[in-house]
């Protein structure tokens, strides 16, 4: 499979490297700019070491409608012209670049570190730090707003609850929040760095807890790139195996988010009763693979744990009991007054900001964006079996509460059908060695939105280079610009609205 | 009229008001009271969860090393015809019970984990479980605590995983309350700490820091793979193997993540409040 001299690929298609077109960088520019602006989006942008100090930058475009993607590269020095102010969806991307590879976008209205760390190329850094100087997170040049009784609210990375570390900064007069710049970082790992030479021992645990709650979602995007590049195909039984734990991960995290949101408008009914659906989903996962999170299920090639018929009743009747008690649970939160007035005009984000900003998932279209991975780029069942898209038009937390309601449902019934349409079969192929230089993109819906995996392996078969992107990463402004003109106290509901992954943004 | 007005529309709302708290009963009544058990009960668990390793080393071929090639953390070793599984490091993920060709190494059922010190989570020669198992506090640390323990969560660079299952702990499915364990929003308010994650280099100074604001005498309770020895991430120079390196470790909570029950059988063994056998 080649790309062509228009670059075109599609989710799971391996392609030869060398034959991703490899543009000037005017062309380059051109190329993400025009599609940006014809209804087409930026799906990754990341460099590559390209050998004397020389960085590959490459970009995976979309086109939802068509559900294709283009990938092409071009190669910069130490500055060049950013994307950002005619893209604002190249934002956070670029940021990511300038401090991985110490290039500078020059122009760029918001250049500041995101995970606070030193250069991967040693003698350049995008803010002129010395190599020797420890780098801390969270210092920064926050944008400040002044005036008389303006006043600065902190908050992190410790926070108040059991929850990962990051770092708010309000400008706020009064109540009323003017601006809130998010600093993250806390989370970093250095997992794409330990991902390069793989795939080896670690590589899977890496997947698996790349953002922990999200296992399924990534191990998945891993796999289905591994078995492109081994050219393995997978059981159909593995197949819908694999996506019914996809969407028990979904339930799971969109019941305890609707319990998280009732509690933080102070609705305990429901808050309680969710927090124990959550794990009733969960548990049914555990049921599977004997991990309340999926650890350990899915591998390349395949899954690892069957279900033979007793688990698969056993597995239908406990999922119409949780279907049962949350339709109890969450039909409270439609109709309690106190709710949907918190909820109601809380943290909007219009359409034309979140497609301005590139959003994906739940945000996305609980704004009124039609991007959902299984529908537009469909992979393993999802080219058979279709869920309806869930979509809302307000953007505020409503919308989002609202949009999670109707994913619990569509998934329900989703894994109710597919249970019944469990074809005989192995559970799993053998996944031989990759490919040399090859490339491949691949993408999950996860339960907060696409997930995208972009493999390239080097002569040996190995991973030259493995880009991540958690829908986090795309989102995380969306919930800056969410808070803007709200008050300060709907901030962890606007903020729960969201639930973004820090460590997925971290890596 | 305007009496009448008014009435009316207090009527309304307050019917309003008592049809939602109705509907909050009715469904109150259909939830039911979910309260596990444990642990006056034994705790149930999915029948595929892979609790304490077992190893049989009578089993092993002489030479084999399949278990400790395989093992993505390294918690496997084979010392002189001794394996040894260190607890610490361990993911419990599939992979050592999958790939031994005798069936030496077994994941079993037994949900409790915890330790209090870190070389009781080596497991190897065959010691009591007693022994191995989490020790209470000594008399002076039980007698603050045992009633009332409140912790502070510290996520020092982790997934997430251990998080969640520790917030799991205060729904209604665990009631963490009713054991007078609490976690508070400071760590001025706390007796002790609970970590997860590796410690990244960017939550040293944040974990010291929250660490040094908590009043003496305090604890430090280390929850998952990566707090006690960072996990998949060990040996990444983004971290610090753990939370130990940091702070002084009191409670040693294995797991990947570990599952709700062994952290709640860790915290009450740490109580006084389970008996060790």
């Amino acid at each position: 499979m080649n790309t062509g001299a228009t670059g075109f690929i599609r989710n799971g298609d391996a392609v030869v490297r060398a034959e991703i077109p490899r543009l000037g960088l005017d062309d380059f520019r051109e190329q993400v700019l025009q599609t940006c602006e014809n209804g087409g989006r930026l799906m990754a942008l990341f460099g590559q070491p390209g050998g004397a100090d020389r960085v590959r930058l490459c970009v995976v475009l979309a086109n939802d409608a068509e559900g294709q993607l283009t990938l092409c590269s071009t190669d910069v020095g130490d500055h060049y012209p950013a994307l950002t102010p005619a893209c604002p969806q190249a934002h956070w991307f670029e940021r990511e670049i300038a401090e991985q590879w110490g290039i500078c976008p020059e122009g760029h209205p918001w250049l500041k570190p995101i995970r606070f760390h030193h250069s991967y190329l040693p003698r350049r850094d995008a803010w002129q730090r010395s190599p020797e100087t420890p780098i801390q997170p969270g210092v920064a040049n926050f944008f400040m707003m002044e005036g008389r009784e303006v006043h600065e609210v902190a908050v992190g990375p410790v926070h108040a609850g059991i929850i990962e570390p990051g770092h708010f900064r309000f400008q706020c007069h009064g109540e009323k929040v003017h601006h809130l710049e998010i600093s993250l970082g806390y989370q970093h790992r250095g997992v794409e760095r330990a991902l390069v030479g793989g795939p080896g021992k670690r590589t899977i645990p890496y997947m698996e807890t790349l953002a922990g709650d999200t296992t399924i979602g990534h191990v998945l995007a891993h796999c289905e790139a591994v078995e492109a590049l081994a050219g393995c195909r997978v059981p159909a039984r593995a197949q819908i195996l694999r996506a019914m734990a996809l969407e028990l991960e979904r339930l799971a995290n969109h019941t305890g988010d609707l319990g998280a949101l009732a509690g933080d408008v102070g609705y305990l009914p429901t808050a309680s009763f969710c927090g124990r659906i959550r794990g009733d989903f969960l548990n049914l996962t555990a049921l599977i693979c004997g991990s309340r999170f999926g650890r350990g299920l899915v591998r390349p090639g395949g899954v690892l744990f069957d279900l033979e018929e007793a688990r698969q009743t056993q597995l239908a009747e406990r999922l119409a009991q949780a279907r049962r008690d949350v339709t109890n649970a969450v039909n409270l939160l439609w109709d309690a007054p106190s709710v949907r007035s918190r909820f109601e005009n809380a943290g909007p984000i219009l359409r034309g900001t979140a497609r301005e900003l590139g959003l994906v998932g739940v945000a996305a279209r609980a704004s009124g964006l039609e991007r959902d991975v299984r529908a537009q780029f469909p992979s393993g069942i999802y080219r058979f079996a279709q869920i309806p898209m869930s979509l809302y038009h307000t953007g505020t937390v409503f919308a989002r509460a609202h949009v999670r309601w109707m994913e619990i449902q569509r998934s329900l019934a989703f894994v109710f059908d597919q249970l019944k349409a469990l074809p005989e079969g192995p559970v799993r192929a053998e996944a031989g060695p990759l490919a040399p230089n090859r490339a491949v993109v691949t993408l999950t819906e996860g339960w907060r939105g696409e997930i995208c995996h972009v493999v390239l392996t080097d002569e040996a078969g190995k991973f030259a280079h493995y880009k991540v992107v958690d829908p986090s990463f795309h989102n995380w402004m969306g919930l800056a610009l969410a808070l803007r003109d709200q008050q300060i106290s709907d901030f962890p509901l606007g903020n729960k609205s969201f639930n973004l992954s820090y460590c997925g943004h971290d890596l | 009229m305007r009496n009448l007005a008014s009435l009316r529309n207090w009527s309304i709302v307050n019917l309003e008001c008592a049809d939602t708290m109705l509907k909050a009963l009715l469904a109150r009544a259909h939830q039911k009271h979910r309260t596990v058990g444990f642990p006056k009960q034994p705790p149930v668990l999915p029948d595929r969860w892979r609790g304490r390793p077992q190893l049989d080393a009578a089993k092993c071929p002489d030479g084999c090393r399949v278990c400790a090639d395989i093992c993505p953390t390294d918690a496997l070793a084979v010392k002189g015809g001794q394996v040894e599984l260190d607890l610490g490091r361990c993911l419990f993920c599939p992979e050592c019970e999958r790939a031994c060709p005798e069936g030496a190494i077994r994941f079993t059922a037994e949900h409790r984990l915890a330790a209090s010190s870190r070389e009781a989570l080596v497991l190897g020669e065959a010691r009591p479980l007693s022994e191995q198992l989490a020790k209470a506090l000594e008399r002076r640390a039980r007698k603050l605590f045992g009633r009332s323990l409140k912790l502070r969560q510290v996520s020092a660079g982790g997934c997430n995983g251990c998080e969640a299952d520790v917030n799991v702990l205060n729904t209604v499915v665990f009631d963490l309350g009713r054991f007078g364990i609490q976690f508070v929003a400071s760590p001025r308010h706390a007796d002790g700490l609970l970590i997860t994650g590796p410690v990244t280099g960017n939550m040293e100074s944040a974990l010291c820091r929250t660490y040094q604001a908590v009043p003496s005498p305090k604890l430090v309770i280390a929850v998952g793979a990566c707090a006690i020895s960072g996990g998949p991430y060990a040996g990444h120079a983004e971290q610090r193997n753990g939370a130990e390196s940091v702070v002084p470790v009191d409670l040693y909570i294995p797991g990947c993540p570990p599952h709700p029950i062994t952290i709640l059988d860790g915290l009450l063994r740490l109580l006084g409040r389970l008996d060790s056998a």
